[in-house]
């Protein structure tokens, strides 16, 4: 036997083709990535362009002013600006423990048989459409609200005192804190959700690891679970804190819809959301819808202040 | 043509005098749920001595030292029936103070498990859990567990770094720091060298050799020649079975059961 009986015939490969195949699919993926990048530049150009008479002819102090009048014809959008920040950040300081408190029990405590109910609850609760969550923080949670939570803090709150003022309102139960609250339960599911499967992610020689030492159940939650998920709970966060920041129908349904800067939690308020959607339809005049495409694009630096700040603050803790 | 037949015993268990013991374990069953992993096994742990266990993967040799400090307890549907004594108290009962336990016998894994903290916090965190140590005493007890895990010389300089930015020898060493840290009475390791360059694992053994003049060392491996340089009683395991219990040198020059012969010579396993 020779060592040329050794080779083995074989069909060429149609080669060129492949080379054809695999340059038109790198086209197609690049076009679909400058598409995205091209839809949101040409997004914030429309914001811009659409809001600039009011940028125009208010200057920096429609960032400052709390008035918003379009009879006349003053617009300032600082009240919707600090109610935004307000209602998302209550809401969050809200959610947050609970959505920790929930993941922590589905993953480490919870009995396997009630994990599944439990869990299907908490995606359930992520997938109800915002005007449910109006409908009924409207309808049945503003009532309870107003009269169990509201009346008694307001009775209670001794003359003159901080919480005097920041309780100062009328009792119906709509308000900002009142769509704080049902902006937390909105958000909760998702950051509860993201923990969860951050915390599954752990190895779970790392779990024993922190128990062979001799830690008990809340020590090794503490110390060793959450500081191991801390980078991917910042995200979870700012995913939650994005989603309140940005979200429309239920808030406009009970935060009462009243411009101005608000001093009070019971205080009925606006979002930058809420504004544009009760406004929008009824706009007449091109400087109120200007105003209004203004705060859309106020929205959108904010929301994006808010992922810049987090990944930021990921690249940080990563680079410890 | 004349078939030769040999006495051969089907297991040999050493039975050590009571007073050496440390962990006695005595017709030890363990389930998983339905399936049962251990089948009545037998064994007695020396103190202050390096005991090997041995045998091809899925014998049970993971399982038995998971009994040891009660690790399957965080495991529902997990169950061991039988008798486990450290120094004469019982694991396995009900009452038993796991957390206690396992401070008592302590735990390294196959692979590193550094806490998301730093070297100095790592070494520290199992210590802080027992103990009130003053600043000055802590560090001298993170410098001399490091020490003893002959990871000190490449650490000293930078005991504020984050433990998961060493390498993979260097986090296991460290996991071996942090487990010696608390003196705990039994060091159980769980294929401690199995994911590491042979530098690194020259240097473990060489930290395992040194650590049996104050601990117990139980260690589970699949590295033979590990064992025979390492240990100084060896367990071969095979299918839930503990085959062959005793004394090193004994067990790899001349096993006294079947299996274990054949094991050893490499006819299966």
């Amino acid at each position: 036997m020779t060592a040329a009986g050794l080779t083995v015939e074989r069909a060429p490969r149609p080669r060129a083709r492949g080379a054809v195949f695999d340059r038109a699919f790198e086209y197609a993926c690049f076009a679909a990535a400058t598409l995205l990048l091209s839809a949101l530049g040409g997004l914030i150009f429309s914001l811009a362009i659409g809001g600039w008479p009011a940028f125009a002819k208010f200057g920096p102090a429609f960032f400052v002013r709390s008035t918003w009048n379009p009879v006349t014809e003053v617009y300032g959008a600082s009240g919707a600006i600090v109610g935004t920040l307000v209602s998302s950040g209550l809401a969050l300081l809200l959610a947050l423990p609970l959505a920790m408190g929930v993941a922590i029990f589905l993953v480490e405590l919870c009995p396997a048989s009630l994990r599944r109910p439990i869990g299907t609850a908490v995606e359930l609760l992520a997938g109800i459409p915002s005007i449910v969550y109006g409908m009924w923080g409207l309808f049945v949670f503003a009532p309870w609200f107003g009269r169990h939570i509201e009346v008694p803090a307001m009775t209670a709150a001794p003359p003159g005192s901080l919480w005097e003022t920041l309780t100062t309102g009328v009792p119906n139960g709509t308000g900002i804190l009142a769509a704080s609250v049902i902006l937390a339960i909105m958000i909760l599911p998702f950051i509860a959700a993201t923990l969860r499967e951050l915390l599954l992610a752990i190895p779970p020689a790392v779990r024993e690891s922190a128990y062979g030492l001799g830690s008990t159940r809340f020590e090794v939650i503490r110390k060793v679970s959450l500081p191991y998920v801390r980078i991917g709970a910042v995200g979870a966060i700012m995913l939650g804190l994005g989603r309140a920041l940005g979200e429309t129908m239920a808030v406009t349904f009970i935060i009462g819809n009243a411009h101005g800067f608000p001093t009070s939690i019971f205080a009925s308020g606006a979002t930058i959301a809420s504004t544009i959607a009760n406004e929008f339809a009824e706009a007449t005049s091109d400087m109120h819808t200007a105003a209004l495409i203004a705060l859309g694009l106020v929205l959108f630096v904010i929301t994006f202040a808010v992922l810049a700040l987090a990944r930021l603050m990921i690249a940080r803790e990563a680079a410890r | 043509m004349t078939v030769q037949t040999l006495e051969v015993p089907d297991t040999k268990i050493l039975t050590l005098p009571p007073e050496d013991v440390i962990l006695q374990v005595r017709n030890l069953d363990f389930y998983y749920g339905a399936k049962q992993a251990l089948f009545s096994v037998t064994a007695g742990f020396k103190r202050k001595a390096v005991t090997a266990l041995i045998g091809p993967s899925g014998c049970g040799k993971s399982t038995l030292l998971r009994t040891l400090n009660r690790m399957y307890s965080l495991y529902p549907g997990q169950r061991a029936e039988g008798q486990v004594l450290l120094e004469g108290e019982d694991v396995l009962a009900r009452s038993v103070d796991l957390a206690a336990l396992r401070a008592r016998v302590g735990m390294v894994f196959q692979k590193p498990t550094p806490f998301p903290m730093s070297i100095f916090e790592n070494v520290a965190y199992g210590v802080r859990l027992y103990e009130r140590l003053s600043k000055a005493d802590m560090a001298q007890r993170v410098e001399e567990s490091l020490r003893r895990a002959a990871l000190w010389e490449e650490v000293k300089d930078k005991l504020k770094d984050s433990g998961l930015g060493l390498s993979g020898g260097q986090q296991q060493r460290l996991c071996v720091a942090r487990a010696i840290a608390v003196r705990p009475e039994v060091l159980l390791l769980d294929e401690p060298a199995s994911a590491l360059d042979p530098i690194s694992t020259a240097r473990l053994e060489e930290t395992i050799s040194e650590l049996k003049a104050d601990y117990t060392v139980i260690i589970v491996t699949h590295n033979m020649s590990q064992a025979a340089r390492l240990s100084d009683h060896t367990g071969f395991m095979y299918l839930g079975h503990m085959v062959e219990f005793g004394e090193t040198d004994q067990v790899f020059t001349s096993p006294a059961t079947t299996r274990a012969r054949d094991y050893i010579t490499g006819r299966f396993g």
